[in-house]
């Protein structure tokens, strides 16, 4: 499944449409300690985090993710929003927990 | 003629706004060069953890970066107050990080761990007081 066919799968709210829509997913990824992340995160992973701010974007992109979801209700602050856009970086969202987007991702990934 | 490119970095203080610009300088230069994709996950994951350790702990400091057609050297220095017991700051889950950091989703205690585990060498120098110095080596083939 490409970063694209999840953007229109319409289950996330789509924050930030990235240059990288035709990359493919490997797997979702969940954590919120970015060390960690950065550390293990599969590479073209679907990362699902509730930490919005200026350094998940650089973990996503440093640790090539394929997109950043947010779960949760989380927001990026405008900081990260800019840098999202200046890095063609995907950014989704959605109230549900992180395990439950997870399990999202996954299920269409299996599909 | 030397054949090796030599790359410097500023990196500020207490800015999270610009920390990760270096590391992802490097990684897009890499990338244009060609290298492995591989060996830049490997630099661009070690060097990013080194940068926000200098921002975290060092009051910021200099990266220089050198690419030769056998590995890749970060060099990071900082003037921060060192660290005291390196084997303890070694380990997975060890941490100084004040709470603030924490917040933002850092304090893990992986910085070092994460930049042993991606580098092929790691060296660190560091005296109380004055700064502390590490060189990280990333070697082009395996």
């Amino acid at each position: 499944m490409k970063v694209n066919d999840l953007i229109h799968a319409g289950s996330f709210k789509v924050v930030n449409e990235g240059d990288n829509s035709q990359r493919e997913i490997s797997v979702p990824y969940c954590c919120d300690l970015l060390s960690i992340a950065m550390g293990k995160m599969p590479e073209d992973s679907a990362w699902v985090t509730v930490m919005g701010n200026i350094n998940t974007l650089a973990v996503a992109a440093l640790a090539d993710a394929s997109c950043i979801i947010l779960a949760e209700n989380s927001k990026l602050d405008e900081a990260a929003l800019n840098k999202a856009r200046e890095q063609g970086i995907t950014v989704l969202e959605t109230e549900l927990p992180i395990f439950d987007a997870a399990l999202m991702v996954y299920k269409q990934l299996n599909a | 003629m030397s054949d090796t490119i030599t790359m410097t970095y500023e990196v500020p203080a207490d800015d999270f706004t610009r920390a990760g610009e270096a590391s992802s300088n490097v990684k897009s230069k890499l990338k244009k060069m060609g290298v492995d994709p591989d060996i830049i996950r490997k630099v661009s994951i070690a060097m990013y953890e080194g940068e926000i350790n200098m921002v975290i702990h060092a009051c910021g400091g200099t990266i220089d970066v050198i690419i030769s057609p056998e590995e890749i050297e970060m060099i990071l220095k900082d003037q921060g107050p060192g660290i005291e017991n390196i084997e303890l700051a070694m380990q997975a889950g060890y941490s100084t990080a004040p709470d603030n950091i924490r917040t933002l989703g850092f304090g893990a205690g992986m910085g070092l761990p994460n930049m042993k585990k991606y580098s092929d060498e790691m060296n660190i120098e560091s005296v109380l007081g004055v700064g502390t110095t590490v060189t990280m080596k990333v070697k082009m083939f395996e």
